[in-house]
């Protein structure tokens, strides 16, 4: 800050204009953006020194108290007007089926990857609060995911970009516009030479409408595409097997053998919550004469698809090709070089078994490749599903889906290089964060400085809106109007719950006012679009009925039957580029590196979520990092720890990162996640983790070779959740072969510890009318979180932040504990999610002195926030360990957006309280009120708590146990059924179903490789692993 | 004054537990002139200077306590409860000597008693007091405390009897309120020396009101026994009944090393053990530096010794019918706690535990070893950590590692923890300055009892 007088003058010039910039409801709201701004804090900060000359000159003085003046005076005027800046509905005049105090649901989508899944959202009073699938949806039917489930949270994120900058400046939508006009216009001459479009996938049809109407205009400007984790190889390995793009659809739910090559079809993708819930209906429950599915699972870094697997091959990711090429020659799929067959030796026993399973079972069969693995791998499944009979049966195809299906590594390069030789003079990004998450040897940043007009439009000032002229804060789906197509192309209007909480705009706007139509809103865009599409007369009613459903009937892409290429890796250039992989060992300390979508902050898009962050890895059970992971038995030839610091290089790239030994990982190979360390984009996502995309590069985007791996000597703290494995011997998690339960249908049962007599000082409850209880199939668990976040988002539940996770107070009402069990190096893995038991003879009860945890007449473990005095007799008496404390105060009371983001319908707790599962009591009681005035029961599936309405493999059943024919009920008689430690007496009211596995009998388990592990294999936990004591706190 | 050389040259026989030599009017001058007449010595102001400081500190941590949370300690999930809860423990059980010494033995005619009782009480007090915080400062909100209490109220709620904590509050309570009680009871004969021989008009008040119009008649002396020895009766089972139901917080659970019936004997020794040893620890610097040799002497450190000893195997039973029940029981859990305690993360906590609580005292059989009286210093002050680090493991390593290894965690004390702790030890020490310089720290007139051959009281 310079002092002289003209300096201090433009700096409250600049102010003034901003402030008087500022009209109408958002006012008070864009002032605490400019009070937000470093430039005006520091401008307050420095207030007296810079102006204390004012003070002696009297017009100066006159002017600055007329300006503090104003400042302060603007509390007043927001006072008077103090309406919210969002749609708030008037009581006085109700809008059609509103009732205050209960909440709407709309229809809507929400996508990832240019995917739509579809979702029911839950408004109360005009501000949505809560998430849940859409049963209609083909990809959702009625679940959901953790990253849809805490997209909730990313509409009220207080940390969006609220208003449209220039160069760092505030500006307004309509200056953006103007400017953007002449630019545009200005390219008409070159017919657009130097225009160019970078968006994220596209699925819309409108927007792909639009795009294909600018480019009509521009013949010579370009569309590019770029996501980073774009499904390439998909795409190619369809060119390679087809000659054409087609859209592969599976259908697991018709499928008794899947053979996943690296494929993480339950965790990742388009479809997975469809996949998941195909999948798991197939499985099964091992009941009388029920077949199961069955799961073979090559991969490298484990994943809860392996985890779920029968029979899981631990294979380096580059090595996965050559098991595809043996599988497929096995198989007698045509048309491959036959140069692998060497490499064979590691599945050498598998391919036998795997092979006679899988022609035992033509036409219901599945070979599964992997997003991430390379293109041949995509046509050698296609070869292998069409040699299985699976055409029409489990496999199907379509037209693709995409508007525009492509390479979208090559579009960005494309781009990158025009850049570089500077014919790109205006480039529109819309969506997404290329300067953060490009391949690293584009340069894409020093590039992007060659243009002259760039302009971002994003959900957060980001990387990339911070090297643009322009950035326009985007509307968040739950505000815009929209479309997009599910995995089999069915389409959803995309319709929102919210008016833009910051004047966000979406790409359709942005592309209509860059087509001159600037006034064309959304929402206009969108009908017209489809009113040119509908033959139907009567338009209002396909589109109310369109709005209604969250599906166009009729709109899922038309079926192919694509002709298989005699020569599948034809050594044309396609498909040697697209070759990612050779199977050279790597030697001495190279190793194998591995990149993958992150199951909390995906590419890097939701970094600044707190729910996400604070989800563990469904592997790791880390929370707020990402470490690079690597086996044990690689961790032990480097001499590498637990919370290590190394410095890995690829190719000359460097990148810092701690350590996290996984067992189940693939030796001498080390997997990133990607989309943390990330520089901007809000206070959550500012410095947690490590920038994998600083060594990811076009060819090695998925795997690559020849990592260098450095220890430091440096530490660095992780946040676990869960610090140690193993069971201990104890029958927490019970599983067994569909053999063994056929023997013995209650094998499970008989694994009690003994107890459960029922003894008790005290009298028994009496339950007259309803018994909640909840039953949870460790048979359809994935172990995938949904549950969690749906948990998190539907009773209010605090961010703690990584310190508090360290110190073990992370507060989610359920959790998924992982079990391993085996070997260290290759052990299965078990999920259990554990929320409060409501036990009959809960220890907590009698525990406390005030009474604030009591049973109800229905069974319920009642908290009484009100009454909870925070001794935390009871978390130390209850064995569950489900009961969270409010150390600290955790819930936010003061962020304005996080308030419309609460549940009413649930207390937000403060600190010094202690909470838990509640098995949703609102719900219960919401259900109640209605039934009553109805003058009927509950029906049986009436109520469904948040964690079962998320769960796409429907593990969770809720309802009222003194029905002998609700499903609940029904569960707990089940033979698989079990308590978990009943030998307390504590008669919980959740209980378990074993898990099944249906092996191969032909291959024994831990047969592959590692034989001296294969001992210890059977039945033996996991002796203490834990690589080093934690301590969690101080 | 006394040698001490004097009474330790005597093997076999007890010592004298009064110098020989004093008259009654020696006795009060020797104690009263402590408080009536010797200038405040500089070690006082600097040792209360030094305890004022750190129970600042304690203040200064409750504020902040207050002001954020309990999450400023090192608190967790499955960790509930950390050193509020050690720390409550072992000032409860420190605060047993007293009343012990002073009702027990006064029942059993244990003679000795008398020169160590009077700060042994208000060694209780002050514990007692220290003690008392804890359980209110631990809790989430603080504020609500009283909700423990069965107080009428508009809401018609009563606090929940099943409850240990509840237990707790009255058990303490009581034992707060007897003790004090027996303390200034047994002050009242002394205040009114006091009140005599001060030369100050402000402190002839003070005592004045204190001794409430004691005169020493006939009829005083006969009430006075009667209710000395009455609560004398009412404590005795208070001295139990509190560190029993203070191990009730702990059995009642369902907590695999918490739920053991062992506890209540096992604790109420425990407790007497570290009241002997605070008493020990107290009482030698004191007699040191006031030069009370004669009356706190070697015959009291010698008798004290034993007691420690005795308790202290009663401690290590204690142990040892842990580990041997978990095992007996066949309970997985009991058995893969004692294994965790033993070779677990906080192995080094547990065996040190045994090295102060059972290996230390074991010297104790040594004459020789108890009337050296920088070893039982050290003794003591050994004993006094290890019951410290007794509660710890018992707290702690319960907790870290209960039935669901998925919840298991690990727990250690924060900078703030360790604050309120030392903090509340220079509450203690503060309030035991203070105690020493304005009240008789030995009974004046029960001292002058022991005074041989019997001369005619002719003083209050």
């Amino acid at each position: 800050m310079t002092r002289k007088d003209e300096v201090g003058g433009k700096d409250w010039a600049e102010l003034r204009a901003r402030l008087e910039s500022a009209r109408g409801p958002r006012y008070w709201r864009s002032l605490e953006e400019v009070a937000e701004t470093d430039a005006f804090q520091k401008l307050l900060e420095d207030e007296f020194p810079s102006q204390a000359s004012e003070w002696n000159d009297p017009l100066g003085r006159r002017r600055f108290l007329k300006l503090m003046g104003a400042s302060l005076a603007l509390a007043g005027v927001s006072s008077c007007t103090r309406q919210p800046a969002e749609t708030i509905v008037p009581f006085a005049r109700t809008v059609e089926a509103t009732i205050p105090g209960r909440p709407l649901y709309f229809a809507t989508a929400a996508s990832l990857g240019g995917f739509a899944t579809g979702v029911l959202v839950e408004s109360h009073m005009g501000r949505p609060t809560k998430i849940e699938g859409n049963p209609r949806h083909p990809a959702s039917l009625g679940a959901s995911d953790a990253i849809t489930q805490a997209s909730i949270l990313g509409l009220y994120d207080p940390d969006r970009s609220q208003v449209t900058t220039q160069a760092g400046q505030i500006s307004s939508w309509l200056s953006f516009v103007a400017v953007l006009r002449r630019e545009i216009e200005a390219q008409r001459l070159s017919r657009g030479a130097g225009l160019r479009i970078l968006t994220e996938t596209v699925t819309s049809p409108t927007l792909a409408a639009q795009l294909n109407g600018l480019l009509e205009d521009f013949p010579a400007a370009r569309w590019h595409q770029y996501e980073p984790t774009a499904r390439d190889s998909v795409f190619e390995g369809s060119q390679l097997a087809f000659g054409e793009v087609v859209n592969t659809v599976y259908h697991f739910d018709r499928a008794a053998v899947v053979v996943s090559l690296d494929g993480d079809f339950l965790g990742q993708g388009p479809a997975k919550l469809r996949y998941t819930r195909d999948f798991i209906e197939k499985r099964g429950s091992g009941a009388a004469g029920e077949a199961m599915n069955r799961l073979y699972v090559a991969e490298g870094a484990p994943s809860i698809t392996g985890a779920m697997a029968d029979h899981r091959l631990r294979l380096k990711v580059g090595e996965v090709e050559g098991f595809a090429r043996s599988l497929a020659q096995a198989l007698g799929v045509a048309g491959q070089t036959p140069e692998h067959e060497a490499a064979s030796g590691r599945w050498g026993s598998w391919i036998a078994p795997l092979v006679r399973d899988l022609q035992d079972h033509r036409g219901s069969a599945i070979i599964y490749p992997g997003d991430e693995q390379p293109p041949i791998v995509h046509a050698l499944a296609q070869a292998m599903n069409r040699a299985l009979g699976a055409e029409g049966r489990t496999v199907t195809w379509t037209e693709a889906v995409e508007a525009r299906p492509e390479n979208q590594f090559e579009s960005l390069a494309e781009l990158a290089r025009d850049m570089e030789a500077g014919q790109v003079e205006v480039l529109l990004i819309l969506g997404g964060n290329p300067v953060f998450d490009a391949p690293a040897e584009l340069g894409f940043a020093e590039q992007l400085n060659n243009i002259k007009f760039r302009a971002h439009l994003g959900l957060y000032e980001d990387e990339t809106s911070e090297l643009c002229h322009w950035h326009i804060p985007e509307a968040h789906y739950l505000e815009s109007w929209s479309d997009a197509r599910a995995y089999d192309g069915t389409a959803t209007i995309v319709q929102p719950l919210i008016a833009p909480l910051y004047g966000g705009k979406t790409a359709h706007e942005l592309l209509a006012a860059a087509a001159g139509a600037a006034e064309r809103s959304a929402h206009s865009l969108v009908r017209e679009f489809w009113r040119s599409k509908t033959s139907t007369e009567d338009f209002e009613l396909f589109w109310k009925k369109a709005l209604h459903e969250g599906v166009i009937e009729g709109t899922s892409s038309a079926a192919k039957s694509p002709t298989l290429r005699a020569r599948l890796d034809a050594p044309d250039g396609r498909a040697a580029r697209a070759q990612l992989s050779t199977l050279a060992k790597p030697a001495g300390r190279r190793l194998e590196v591995v990149f993958r979508p992150d199951a909390s902050v995906w590419d890097g898009r939701f970094a600044n979520n707190g729910w996400l962050q604070e989800t563990p890895n469904p592997i790791t059970k880390l929370t707020w990092d990402n470490p690079a992971l690597l086996s044990p038995a690689t961790a032990e030839r480097l001499g590498l720890a637990n919370e290590d610091v190394v410095e890995m290089a690829l190719d000359g790239r460097k990148l810092e990162a701690p350590v996290w030994v996984t067992p189940g990982h693939a030796d001498d190979s080390v997997t990133l996640h990607l989309g943390y360390g990330r520089t901007r984009g809000g206070r959550v996502a500012e410095g947690a983790g490590f920038n994998a995309y600083a060594i990811r590069t076009s060819t090695g985007r998925w795997s690559a070779r020849g990592l260098e791996v450095r220890k430091t000597g440096k530490r660095y703290r992780l946040a676990c959740t869960q610090d140690h494995h193993s069971m201990e011997g104890r029958h927490l998690v019970r599983a067994g072969t569909l053999a063994e339960f056929q023997q013995d249908p209650h094998f499970a049962q008989k694994l009690d510890h003994g107890g459960g007599d029922e003894l008790s000082l005290y009298p028994g409850h009496e339950y007259k009318g309803y018994a909640w209880g909840m039953a949870i199939d460790l048979n359809r668990c994935i172990g995938c979180n949904a549950c969690m976040v749906a948990c998190q988002a539907e009773n209010n539940v605090p961010v703690v932040g990584k310190q508090e996770v360290i110190r073990g107070r992370e507060m989610h009402w359920i959790r998924v504990d992982r079990y391993w069990e085996g070997s260290l190096d290759d052990p299965k893995t078990y999920y259990e999610p554990v929320a409060c038991m409501h036990c009959e003879s809960a220890p907590c009860e009698v525990v406390c002195p005030v009474g604030a945890t009591v049973h109800s007449a229905e069974g319920l473990n009642d908290m009484v926030y009100n009454r909870c005095i925070g001794t935390r007799y009871c978390s130390n008496n209850c064995p569950y360990k489900v009961r969270r404390f409010n150390f600290l105060h955790y819930s936010d009371y003061e962020t304005p957006s996080l308030k419309l983001l609460r549940n009413p319908d649930v207390t937000v707790r403060t600190r010094g309280v202690m909470e838990k599962c509640t098995y949703c009591v609102q719900r219960i009681n919401s259900a109640r009120i209605e039934t009553e005035k109805e003058g009927r029961k509950i029906h049986d599936g009436e109520i469904t708590t948040a964690c079962q309405s998320a769960c796409p493999a429907q593990a969770i059943v809720f309802g009222d146990i003194n029905d002998p024919g609700s499903r609940v009920a029904r569960s707990k008689a089940d033979p698989r059924h079990y308590g978990l430690l009943t030998e307390l007496n504590t008669r919980p009211r959740t209980s378990y179903l074993a898990r099944l596995t249906n092996p191969n009998p032909e291959l024994e388990p831990g047969a592959v490789e590692h034989p001296e592990h294969a001992q210890q294999s059977h039945g033996g936990p996991v002796a203490g692993f834990d690589p080093q004591p934690r301590k969690r706190a101080g | 004054m006394g040698e001490e050389k004097t009474a330790a040259s005597t093997l076999d026989a007890p010592g004298p537990v009064l110098e020989p030599g004093h008259t009654y009017g020696s006795v009060t001058d020797k104690i009263s002139s402590i408080v009536l007449t010797q200038p405040t010595s500089r070690t006082w102001f600097i040792g209360f200077g030094i305890a004022f400081s750190l129970m600042l500190l304690l203040f200064y941590s409750i504020g902040y306590l207050l002001l954020k949370g309990v999450g400023i300690w090192g608190l967790n999930i499955p960790v509930g409860w950390g050193f509020a809860i050690i720390n409550f423990v072992w000032w409860v059980g420190i605060g047993h000597a007293g009343t012990l010494i002073s009702a027990i033995l006064l029942l059993l005619r244990q003679d000795w008693r008398t020169s160590i009782n009077r700060f042994a009480e208000a060694m209780t007090l002050f514990a007692v007091a220290c003690a008392g915080l804890y359980p209110i400062l631990h809790l989430g909100r603080p504020w609500l405390a009283y909700w423990i209490l069965p107080y009428p109220n508009t809401m018609g709620i009563w606090p929940q009897f099943r409850s240990p904590l509840l237990w707790d509050v009255f058990a303490i309570s009581t034992y707060a309120t007897v003790s004090l009680l027996f303390w200034f009871i047994g002050l009242i004969p002394d205040l009114a020396t006091l009140r005599d021989r001060a030369h100050s008009r402000t402190a002839r008040i003070i005592y004045g009101i204190l001794a409430m119009g004691w005169r020493g008649s006939a009829i005083h002396w006969y009430r006075y026994e009667t209710a000395y020895l009455l609560l004398a009766g009412l404590a005795t089972p208070l001295v139990i009944s509190v560190h029993t139901i203070v191990s009730f917080d702990f059995a009642v659970s369902i907590v695999p090393g918490w739920h053991t019936t062992v506890f209540p004997p096992y604790f109420v020794a425990g407790a007497i053990y570290s009241g002997f040893a605070m008493v020990m620890t107290l009482a030698i610097p004191i007699r040191k530096f006031y030069g009370l040799e004669g009356f706190i002497t070697m015959r009291h450190l010698n008798n004290m010794a034993k007691v420690l000893l005795a308790t202290g195997m009663i401690v290590g039973y204690g142990y040892m019918m842990e580990t041997f029940i978990a095992w007996y029981s066949g309970s997985a859990y009991e058995q893969f706690m004692v294994m965790n305690r033993m070779k677990g993360p906080y192995a080094p906590y547990y065996w040190a535990l045994i090295v102060c609580n059972v290996v230390t005292p074991q010297v104790l059989w040594s004459g020789r070893v108890r009337r050296c009286v920088p070893a039982l210093f050290v003794i003591s002050l050994i004993v006094n950590v290890g019951m410290w680090l007794e509660r710890y493991i018992i707290v702690v390593t319960s907790l870290h590692r209960d039935f669901l290894p998925s919840s298991w965690g690990m727990y250690s004390g924060t900078f703030w923890d360790w604050s309120t702790y030392i903090g509340s030890i220079g509450l203690f020490l503060t309030l035991l300055f203070l105690f020493l310089r304005f009240l008789p720290m030995i009974s004046i007139f029960e001292m002058r009892t022991l005074v041989q051959p019997p001369e005619t009281a002719r003083e209050p």
